[in-house]
């Protein structure tokens, strides 16, 4: 049987497949959910340290080509993300004695979902201020999650916060100084925006700065979408973050770029992951792990079981024994 | 796959209580008992609504003005345009010849007086309790009184109409002393407040009586991806695993009855 797993940072993961942040990310059960459908790892939603109150509906629009979303990130702040990694936690020990037992309550089909050792968490944060940064980063490190996740690349808060840290390096490597400093030894990846000149020098100034991994790429855009007959936008925020299949082509290529610059960064890929092909293209670019999002919205919850298993024939139709030796071998 | 709001013209308003109103449009796809629409008012607000009938051509929601959106949609009037996407969820299902029990309460009503409304064709019988607060409050009423094969037992908090008590009581004593007629029911079904479908929940467990209820939660996207409405703690999305699903995987939500989550994903009890 292939061998799925990887190291990430340090953390063994089962397998690559993690879900983006943002999606089903809410709540722990929501998490444990995403690892017994077969996610690798999962991922939070964004935290912030106190309340935020996302964008009205609509925030989320989507169809067979893209999906255009402006959630707004809302939370309900530290107390809330407490109350939920700590029953994350809880039900993953409850997950992990399962599967030792072979009683396990999985609901993938396929031996390489079902197969668990561990299901690492990741912990996506976000701040409008680099203070606020440090302090939800060190309020979030108390709580042990396996791997920080620095958002700074939300591309529809710009009206209320500006533009994103991720624009400009310095900023970018600002934020990754101050979170870099309070968490300890928990491993710290920064989520890019594809939005900008020149993104290599941006990733190269938050690896300067500390960042040990980086998560590649925030949705694109903003773009927008008009009701015609109304003529009105359709999102309630006017503009939101482009993701979908389209999205892909373009996060390959970034991907690609800023591994061959920084060959020793590991990489969460994230754009436009539909099927075990393509996180397998994406590993190609240079990703460790691939981060599946809109993906969701097209084939259910699912789909972490189904490209389990098409990456698992693919790697077997080709020889490949381990699905790590595939990571940066683009020609 | 297109989860874009399609624009709808209304075709008809029908005023059904001095708080509810009943809006039909036409609409490309079919909806089932259960399912529900997203209905977005533009410069408003979206939000997830129950098809309250759908007659192979036009959809009817129906809406309470209590808030901001369904107070604007309740100002609607015939041609103005709306946007809709959908329809989303489980369906309300049942086996033909089916004898039924449905539990409303409320607004609760309008799912499954459409679920009668069909089911009823496929031979079933149904007993439908019908609770309110008082009897101002019991819309549907004169059209599910009328549907073949069906018995209607309003119940009130004031007794100001049919039963007076909740309409789980009402359901209880018809069933008789010790539950003496609950093999009389093949299934039940219930759409209202969640209080009160915990009750239909647990009489319906206690009797061994296959049943499903519909389990709402606060949604944005209504296709399983935003996870705004996830339960505790199977953390399934209640728009796409729901809302209407069976008692054994309701017994599974451990916050069933007791909380739910705002637009923030924070606890909020019943």
């Amino acid at each position: 049987m292939t061998d799925l797993s990887v190291k990430f940072c340090g953390v063994q993961f089962d397998n690559p497949l993690v879900n983006a942040s943002g999606i089903l990310g809410i709540t722990g059960a929501s998490l444990a959910n995403v690892g017994r459908n077969g996610a690798g790892g999962v991922t939070t939603k964004s935290l912030w340290l106190s309340e935020h109150v996302g964008h009205k509906s609509p925030v989320i629009i989507a169809n067979d080509y893209y999906m255009l979303n402006a959630v707004g990130l809302p939370d309900g702040g530290l107390e809330k993300a407490q109350s939920e990694i700590n029953h994350f936690i809880e039900l993953r020990r409850e997950f992990l004695k399962d599967f030792k037992a072979g009683s396990n309550d999985a609901v993938g089909k396929n031996a390489q979902a079902r197969k668990r050792k561990y299901l690492p968490l990741i912990a996506n944060i976000v701040a409008g201020k680099v203070e606020d940064f440090e302090n939800i980063a060190r309020e979030i490190a108390c709580l042990e999650p396996d791997i920080i996740e620095v958002n700074i690349s939300c591309p529809n808060v710009e009206s209320e916060l500006g533009k994103p840290f991720a624009c400009v390096a310095a900023d970018a490597a600002t934020v990754t100084r101050h979170v870099k400093k309070v968490v300890g030894n928990i491993p710290v990846t920064v989520k890019l925006s594809p939005n900008v000149e020149d993104i290599v020098s941006i990733a190269r100034a938050v690896v300067d700065a500390g960042a040990d991994a980086l998560t590649l790429i925030n949705t694109a855009g903003p773009g927008m979408a008009i009701n015609i007959e109304t003529r009105m936008p359709i999102l309630t925020n006017r503009v939101g973050g482009l993701s979908g299949a389209a999205l892909k082509p373009l996060a390959i290529k970034i991907i690609h770029d800023v591994h061959r610059a920084l060959p020793n960064i590991p990489i969460i890929g994230t754009g436009g992951v539909l099927s075990g092909q393509d996180a397998l293209e994406m590993m190609i670019a240079g990703a460790t792990l691939v981060g599946i999002g809109t993906g969701i919205a097209l084939r259910g919850v699912e789909i972490f079981d189904l490209a389990l298993r098409e990456m698992a024939d693919w790697c077997e139709e080709n020889g490949v024994e381990k699905v790590s030796d595939v990571i940066g071998t683009v020609k | 796959m297109n989860l874009f709001p399609s624009s709808v013209r209304i075709t008809k308003v029908n005023k059904e209580t001095p708080l509810v109103t009943s809006l039909v449009f036409e609409y490309p796809e079919r909806a089932a008992p259960g399912q529900f629409v997203m209905v977005w008012v533009p410069g408003v607000d979206e939000k997830p609504m129950s098809v309250a009938f759908d007659d192979g051509k036009s959809i009817t929601v129906s809406v309470a003005a209590v808030g901001t959106l369904s107070k604007a949609l309740s100002e609607k009037k015939v041609g103005d345009v709306i946007g809709v996407r959908g329809p989303f969820g489980q369906k309300f299902t049942w086996k033909k010849g089916d004898r039924i029990a449905m539990l409303a309460g409320g607004y609760g009503v309008a799912p499954l007086y459409f679920a009668a409304h069909e089911a009823v064709k496929d031979g079933c019988t149904v007993d439908f309790f019908h609770g309110a607060r008082t009897h101002e409050y019991l819309p549907f009423a004169d059209r599910v009184e009328v549907l073949m094969n069906t018995t209607y037992y309003p119940a009130t908090d004031d007794g100001s109409r049919g039963f007076k008590g909740t309409s789980v009581a009402c359901w209880v004593e018809k069933m008789g002393d010790d539950y003496a007629e609950a093999q009389k029911y093949d299934l039940v079904m219930t759409c209202g407040p969640e209080r009160m479908m915990k009750a239909v929940s647990d009489v319906a467990f206690e009797l061994g009586i296959k049943a499903l209820v519909s389990v709402e939660r606060y949604m944005k996207c209504g296709f399983g991806i935003c996870g705004n409405c996830v339960v505790d703690d199977s953390g399934i999305t209640t728009c796409k695993k729901g809302t209407v699903m069976d008692n054994e995987e309701v017994r599974k939500i451990a916050e069933f009855g007791v909380y739910h989550r705002d637009s923030l994903g924070k606890k909020v009890n019943w």
